[in-house]
């Protein structure tokens, strides 16, 4: 790897430093999506940028190391029987008309208000979103945590049972993730609502997985690794829509792509060892982490429209770098939390592994 | 199935890691050429999408074997719902 490194090194501006960059950011990435469906995108785009490429051919990178990743993931999940194939496609078809709608608002709002007000737009998505839903799934998390039932099965929720009891002729398929018929007149909306967020701050999963959880009844490992085939089918069609615009490097998508390979595979062995309401402990600790991420981005486009005084240069480049810097800590603190498990769940099988040969000899 | 377990696939490891590695000394070293003819849009979109698929598969196995050849294997055993 280091001569493939070394060689690069004399052909381009992609050095050395920045191919391990990437390598390290998509394989923590990679690790994160792998446990929790998704994520990680809102590191690697503006990580992307840092290194001075432009913001729509890191958009669009991104995207094409997010299929294969997803569809590498989905394939490793399924073969623990986590995957809904079927929630997935048809959430993920809906998904992608959300991106298209979503893309389409964000032109929109770049024409209107220029790059700060669509830069406004995407902060404050961000932040009230994922206050909404993180700080909803996160407390669902400690909850479960501080009652000591983690062993117990999830409860399906209240709205989810309504969903599931309501029967509207024609439209209603069978789901195994759910163990029920549900109409697709509510997964279609829920899909479209994921897409539109993944068009919006690069991770659909945060609505995606949440609403799988808690409007449709499905158990958190089906639906992070159910999120995998949304992601999919959504980064296929976006990755597309994107090349033929010829913004697609192949070589970042590719090396981050490297990276995140490494990471995904460990992160769907974590799920194995994991009790479920793990997943919505690492996704609502991410996601409220990287809201204040965001949130100390919004003076800063706020005072480039003009809706309040401007900001000392100074206080930009320190807002901007802690924000990028409380992602990345999001992330590693995501990261962590999933190796911590996976080595402990390891680490007792091994035991009982042993004291079961032991038992044997005797 | 828990003898073939033990046995480690050392030589699939080995085989689609080279495969792995000459895909991106192939695509690092051809960066000019494949960014120029990737970069053009149009029909041209299906280059970067197939070779993510190829990416995908040669070092998506190379990755899962890796994990398993250093021991990190999923759970055996479901825990009981």
């Amino acid at each position: 790897m280091h001569d493939i490194v070394n060689a690069a090194a004399n052909f381009i501006n992609l050095d050395a430093i920045n191919i391990v960059y990437l390598f390290l950011v998509g394989f923590v990435g990679g690790l994160v999506s792998g446990f929790i469906g998704s994520g990680g995108a809102f590191v690697l785009t503006p990580g992307m940028m840092s290194l001075g490429v432009p913001g729509l051919v890191a958009v669009a990178s991104n995207m094409c190391h997010k299929f294969p990743k997803a569809l590498v993931g989905a394939i490793k999940r399924a073969k623990y029987g986590q995957v809904d194939v079927k929630l997935g496609l048809i959430m993920g078809i809906s998904a992608e008309a959300g991106v298209l709608y979503g893309a389409h608002i964000q032109e929109n709002i770049k024409k209107a208000f220029g790059d700060a007000g669509s830069n406004l737009y995407v902060s404050a998505a961000f932040v009230v979103i994922l206050a909404i839903v993180g700080g909803f799934v996160l407390r669902d998390a400690l909850k479960t945590y501080r009652s000591g039932n983690t062993h117990e099965e999830e409860k399906v929720t209240k709205l989810a049972r309504w969903v599931q009891s309501i029967n509207i002729p024609r439209t209603m398929v069978y789901f195994k993730s759910l163990n029920a018929r549900v109409s697709v007149l509510f997964t279609i909306p829920l899909g479209f609502a994921t897409g539109m967020l993944a068009a919006t701050i690069a991770v659909g999963g945060f609505i995606g997985v949440p609403s799988m959880i808690y409007v449709l009844g499905a158990p958190s490992l089906m639906a992070s690794a159910t999120e995998l085939v949304i992601a999919f089918v959504m980064g296929l069609g976006g990755s597309f829509k994107y090349a033929m615009s010829g913004l697609v490097d192949i070589r970042l998508a590719m090396i981050i792509l490297a990276g995140s390979l490494f990471g995904i595979q460990l992160g769907a062995i974590g799920t194995t060892y994991v009790k479920p309401y793990m997943i919505k402990l690492v996704m609502g600790l991410i996601m409220v982490i990287v809201l204040f991420s965001r949130a100390l981005m919004v003076p800063v486009y706020m005072s480039q429209l003009g809706l309040m005084q401007p900001l000392a240069e100074e206080t930009v480049k320190v807002l901007k770098s802690t924000s990028f810097a409380i992602m990345i800590l999001a992330l590693l603190i995501g990261a962590f939390i999933v190796l911590k498990a996976m080595w402990q769940g390891i680490r007792v099988e091994r035991k009982m592994a042993k004291e079961v040969l032991k038992h044997s000899e005797v | 199935m828990a003898q073939s377990s033990k046995r480690k696939p050392i030589g699939k490891m080995i085989i689609t890691g080279i495969v792995s590695i000459a895909l991106y000394a192939a695509l690092l070293l051809n960066q000019d050429i494949i960014n120029s003819y990737f970069g053009k849009g149009g029909a041209y979109a299906f280059l970067p999408i197939i070779t993510a698929f190829i990416f995908s598969f040669f070092h998506g196995s190379f990755t899962s074997i890796f994990w398993t050849v250093l021991g990190v294997e999923a759970k055996k055993k479901k825990e009981v719902k």
